[in-house]
């Protein structure tokens, strides 16, 4: 079976006060970018895994998103992109 | 009372859980493992305060899926007590058990001090030793506290009465300094639709002999008590 590289974006919904990204955003503002207007923090999670074809990886990473990488409550997932990699390298992680 | 306490890699106010219930109360505690798959006939459960898993993706989100959650949720699914206590809040929250989440504190501080609460109801196994509008001495301890749920779920918990707890002034009332974390509506704790699963980020075990600063959450335990006898 194929090895993809999937990598998925998680970022506090918007309309959720996000005080990291609002520290950020103050931070930037007097490191002078005046012009940075909103800032959200979130997380990037690069994961490996084997499946049939691209879509299988990026259907099982929305189940691990639903599941646990993200919390439905308070944040927002997107599956960035999938890559196939050297089934040598997923091999290595048995 | 048997009341067995759930101790996840990196929990840390287990001891005091066990503390309140044995030397304060005088009643029985023992510790789960969170590889157990039975709750040992415990009464009451406890998710203690700590650091599930180092907290590492987010504070509950893999503690939830311990072996003994499965016993846990069908203690809870049986009407059975669950005291989720702090990192036990944000498990259960993460596990289902209680609606919303907990995020990072609105100062992004770690916050540790007395707080003063409001006792919103008295109708459950948690706080019916409790009188109704009483303000309560219990320390909290978090940098991720601030309870987070949509408008829909906020008004539902009004509306029935599941709000235990919120955080007040020492005179009861609510003004700038008296929510310590931005939580929603100034939530320090909620109920289950059963009422029988309580999340909370205070400590009332931490709060169990005036010698360290407030008895005020012994009453908690004694509620557990009057329900489910000794």
């Amino acid at each position: 079976m194929p090895a993809y590289r999937i990598e998925i974006r998680v970022i506090p919904r918007r309309g959720i006060l996000d005080p990291q990204g609002k520290a950020v955003a103050d931070a930037l503002h007097s490191l002078g970018f005046p012009d940075v207007t909103d800032v959200r923090v979130g997380r990037h999670v690069v994961l490996e895994a084997r499946a049939a074809d691209p879509t299988a990886a990026a259907d099982a990473a929305v189940a691990m998103c639903e599941r646990l990488l993200a919390n439905p409550v308070t944040e927002d997932y997107e599956i960035e992109q999938v890559v196939e990699i050297a089934a040598v390298s997923a091999a290595a992680h048995e | 009372m048997r009341v067995g306490i759930v101790t996840f890699p990196g929990s840390n106010c287990d001891y005091d859980a066990y503390h309140a219930v044995v030397d304060q109360l005088g009643e029985r505690a023992f510790y789960v493992w969170h590889k157990e798959r039975d709750l040992q006939g415990a009464d009451v459960v406890v998710l203690p305060g700590g650091f599930s898993y180092g907290d590492y993706l987010r504070c509950g989100a893999i503690a939830r899926f311990s072996p003994v959650m499965d016993a846990v949720a069908a203690h809870a699914r049986a009407g059975a007590p669950v005291l989720a206590i702090c990192n036990g809040f944000q498990i259960a929250c993460e596990a289902g058990l209680l609606p919303g989440a907990l995020l990072r504190n609105a100062s992004l501080r770690y916050v540790c001090e007395q707080r003063h609460l409001r006792i919103e109801t008295t109708d459950s196994p948690f706080t019916s030793r409790y009188a109704a509008g009483q303000v309560v001495r219990i320390p909290i301890a978090h940098g991720e506290g601030r309870y987070v749920a949509d408008d829909d779920t906020l008004d539902r918990l009004e509306g029935e009465g599941l709000v235990a707890f919120r955080y007040v002034g020492a005179e009861g009332g609510s003004d700038e300094r008296s929510n310590p974390n931005g939580s929603l509506r100034d939530i320090a704790g909620i109920l289950n639709g059963g009422r029988n699963v309580l999340g909370m980020m205070p400590h009332p075990e931490r709060a169990v002999e005036p010698l360290v600063g407030s008895g005020d959450g012994l009453a908690l335990f004694e509620s557990l008590l009057a329900r489910v006898g000794a």
